[in-house]
């Protein structure tokens, strides 16, 4: 099947090989922000395999990801779906030109009860 | 010089479509040495096999070359037509013009100009041959098997039934295997100990059968038809043949806390022990590493009970040398170790299990006799959660598990699950799947009955996490149908470990030098038309040590492997296979590098004596080959410094004839 310019990139700057995925589902299983979540981490392998990119690219399901990455820890097979999630976020921070926040930002957002992982996240995802 | 006749084979339209038959014959009709060449639509029917013989008798042919298919197509039929004519059957070489030529290219003009040079190269070849004699070596008459579970015991009992003596070598206390572990068996829910246990007293009762339990092979030689294998019968400390199973030593065994195997640990046995009722042989065992008296000497009640005196503390193990024709091969698989697997809490709560141990638990002699209750508490579970696929199919680069489909476990979950509704209706059972792979005689009807009659919940979706919690397993999955995440109560989990070859399966490969995959299965001789036989002669596979099985697919293989010794044992000799190593004993410098190289071991070193130019003799090592162990892989003419081995059939100087040929 061809596949568009937009999926390749996902695919490339992620590294995960989404046709890898035997459907099993361990990675919603897994997923500990699960129903904040519109599209699920399984959705995303599947949509981003079949090239159905746009409603991720505007869902906010791509903010919602802890980066724990427990689906990537679990995954039978070795598909890393928090790498796509990372890749479509990378591509859709990329899209709108800028950045929306710096690094300096942070730490007046932060409060005591955030998980320190939250935090390490946030900076994975917004200081690009 | 030969007189060579060439034979060009239009394969119908398979061979004739890419390569034009006339311009191969006519081509190689200028050859050295060729006195006829033609072509014909099939070589092989009857006509074309006719048309060979007459060509041999009317041109007096020393040699044939056949354009046709692959070798491992034809070529014995070819020589058997050759015999036919009167020929020796080694003077027949094929030229490969279909796999190689016809079926690779497209093109008319590249696949005839390729066809042409193999056809050249052919009688190149046949020019040089030489007739062969194939070697006989004789059979001892009785079969070897290793593994005494359902694969051993059919194939023995089948084995037997022709009229061969069989030994069994198990190396657990009794015979019987996982499958007496087993409480029923799917798809039509009989009890596996019925089934079971009387196979095993079948084996106990024939004559021709002989079981060494509690011991194992430690050394194979030799080849088909003529193999020494040594068995270590371990120390039972109890004479075998005096003991008479009364299991009073059982009873008074003060040393009562060692896990029971057998039920997987669940609850305990005694120093001394009888795995289970039905036992075969039903005769008692001492673990030396939990018995008293065999550690520091303070106890010997077992003794002092026993009424027929069988008990001996001072047993050494044995060693046993025997001679057999054919060896089988059947050492089962076990489940694999859930250590890795941390999502599931298997270390972490004792009520998540593996499907073995749930076997166990449901079965009339296990640790709760028969009735299912929490192993923490003894409780009833209300809510259990069964989990599919627990470390098969993954990825080949995962850390755990492995990545073939395990293809028992889809049924016995069905089973489980099936069984514990139907028994305890108040409980609530979930099966969590990837996929339900129920292919097989009923197997399917089976389970759509768990899902539509018993009301087992099946859901499409797997466990991601289980947190024990109280009394209680937090199970967290998906439900990928219902598009949501699942939190279940649950009171029991049970894994369907995947399953793996038993551990002594690769040291046994090594002895046996048969080969195996990289999941330590053993690998048949062709996947489809020689399932049961193992590449090297003589070697036969039975049960699960050759992929994962059910029991009706182990008993089928099992009796398949039976047919193949005993088709085998029915020979009074072997014919071998005359294109076999032999060594230029004068231009050997017996430097060993063709044994170190030799995969069978078919290489030895003798001294002997040799004359010298001034009348003066000198003893020197060289190279022999055993012709009836070497099975002409040519590993040893490549090897050898000197050039002095050579391949009968392939010598070298054959082989450079077809390069040359090919390169003129």
């Amino acid at each position: 099947m061809h596949k568009t310019y937009l999926q390749e990139e996902i695919i490339r700057m992620s590294g995960v090989n989404p046709s890898k995925c035997m459907r099993c589902g361990k990675c919603s299983a897994s997923c500990p922000a699960y129903d904040e979540m519109e599209y699920h981490p399984h959705q995303f392998v599947n949509m981003v395999e079949s090239g159905d990119i746009e409603p991720l690219l505007k869902s906010e399901s791509l903010y919602k990801c802890l980066s724990c990455f427990a689906c990537i820890e679990r995954c039978p097979r070795g598909v890393e779906p928090a790498k796509l999630v990372e890749a479509v976020r990378l591509t859709a921070i990329r899209k709108q030109g800028a950045n929306h926040m710096t690094a300096n930002d942070v730490p007046a957002l932060l409060d005591d009860e955030m998980p320190q992982q939250a935090i390490v996240s946030a900076f994975r995802k917004y200081s690009k | 010089m030969q007189r060579v006749g060439v034979f060009v084979c239009w394969c119908g339209s398979n061979i004739a479509g890419t390569v034009d038959v006339q311009a191969v014959s006519e081509a190689l009709k200028n050859e050295p040495g060729v006195v006829f060449s033609t072509n014909y639509q099939y070589m092989c029917s009857q006509a074309g096999q006719n048309m060979i013989i007459d060509a041999v008798k009317e041109h007096n042919l020393t040699g044939i070359v056949v354009c046709s298919c692959s070798p491992r197509m034809h070529e014995a039929t070819f020589r058997k037509t050759a015999a036919a004519a009167g020929l020796n059957p080694y003077m027949v070489e094929i030229a490969n013009i279909r796999e190689q030529c016809s079926w690779v290219h497209k093109d008319m003009m590249t696949g005839t100009e390729k066809a042409i040079i193999l056809g050249k190269a052919a009688v190149a070849k046949v020019n040089l041959n030489t007739p062969l004699t194939p070697g006989e070596s004789p059979v001892t008459k009785r079969a070897l098997v290793i593994g005494g579970g359902i694969a051993g015991i059919q194939t023995a009992l089948d084995i037997a039934d022709a009229g061969f003596e069989v030994d069994i070598v198990e190396k657990k206390p009794t015979i019987g295997g996982k499958m007496a572990q087993l409480d029923k068996t799917f798809p039509t829910l009989d009890c596996a100990a019925c089934i079971l246990t009387p196979k095993m007293v079948d084996v106990a009762q024939n004559e021709k059968i002989r079981i060494f339990s509690y011991s194992e092979v430690t050394d194979v030689k030799g080849f088909v038809g003529n193999f020494d294998v040594t068995i270590k019968k371990n120390a039972r400390f109890v004479k075998e043949d005096i003991c008479t199973g009364c299991g009073a030593c059982v009873e008074k065994c003060p040393m009562k806390k060692v896990p029971n195997e057998f039920n997987l640990g669940m609850d305990n046995r005694s120093a001394i022990y009888i795995p289970f009722a039905q036992a075969v042989p039903k005769v008692a065992t001492i673990d030396p590493n939990a018995c008293n008296m065999l550690k520091n000497g303070k106890c010997g009640l077992c003794a002092k009970v026993c009424a027929a005196g069988a008990i001996d503390y001072t047993q050494k193990d044995e060693y046993i040398e025997e001679k057999y024709g054919a060896i089988v091969v059947a050492t089962g698989f076990n489940p694999i170790s859930m250590e890795k697997f941390d999502e599931f809490a298997y270390n972490q709560s004792k009520d998540v299990i593996t499907s073995l141990e749930f076997e166990r638990l449901t079965n009339a002699a296990g640790p709760t006799a028969g009735k299912l209750l929490r192993p923490s508490d003894h409780e009833h579970p209300h809510t259990i959660v069964f989990v599919q696929c627990v470390g098969s199919r993954c990825d080949s680069c995962a850390e755990k598990g492995k990545e073939y489909c395990s293809k028992i476990c889809c049924m016995y979950t069905a089973k489980h699950a099936m069984l514990t509704r139907d028994k305890y209706p108040d409980t609530e059972v979930y099966v969590f799947y990837i996929d339900v792979r129920t292919p097989g005689k009923n197997f399917d009807e089976f389970y759509r009955r768990a899902v539509e009659e018993y009301g087992v919940k099946y859901v499409k979706g797997m466990v991601g996490k289980v947190t024990p919690e109280g009394k209680k397993l937090k199970v967290q999955a998906s439900d990928l149908i219902a598009n949501k995440q699942l939190h279940i109560d649950a009171d029991l989990v049970v894994l369907a470990a995947a399953i793996e070859p038993d551990q002594t399966a690769r040291p046994l490969a090594t002895m046996l030098t048969a080969s195996m995959d990289t999941n330590d299965f053993f690998t048949e001789a062709h996947p489809k038309l020689r399932p049961v036989e193992s590449p090297t002669a003589g070697v036969f596979l039975s049960g699960a040590c050759q992929g994962p099985k059910d029991i009706p697919e182990t008993v089928s293989q099992a009796g398949a492997a039976a047919s193949k010794v005993i088709g085998l044992l029915a020979k009074d000799k072997l014919t071998g296979n005359p294109c076999v190593a032999s060594s230029n004993e004068l231009m050997c410098n017996g430097c060993s590098s063709c044994e170190r190289v030799c995969p069978y071991g078919a290489i030895t070193y003798v001294d002997k004596e040799f004359r010298m130019p001034d009348r003066t003799t000198k003893v020197r090592r060289v190279a022999s080959v055993n012709p009836a162990v070497c099975q002409g892989c040519g590993c040893c003419t490549v090897a050898c410094p000197s050039g002095a081995m050579d391949l009968r059939g392939f010598a070298n100087n054959q082989i450079m004839a077809e390069v040359d040929a090919i390169c003129k």
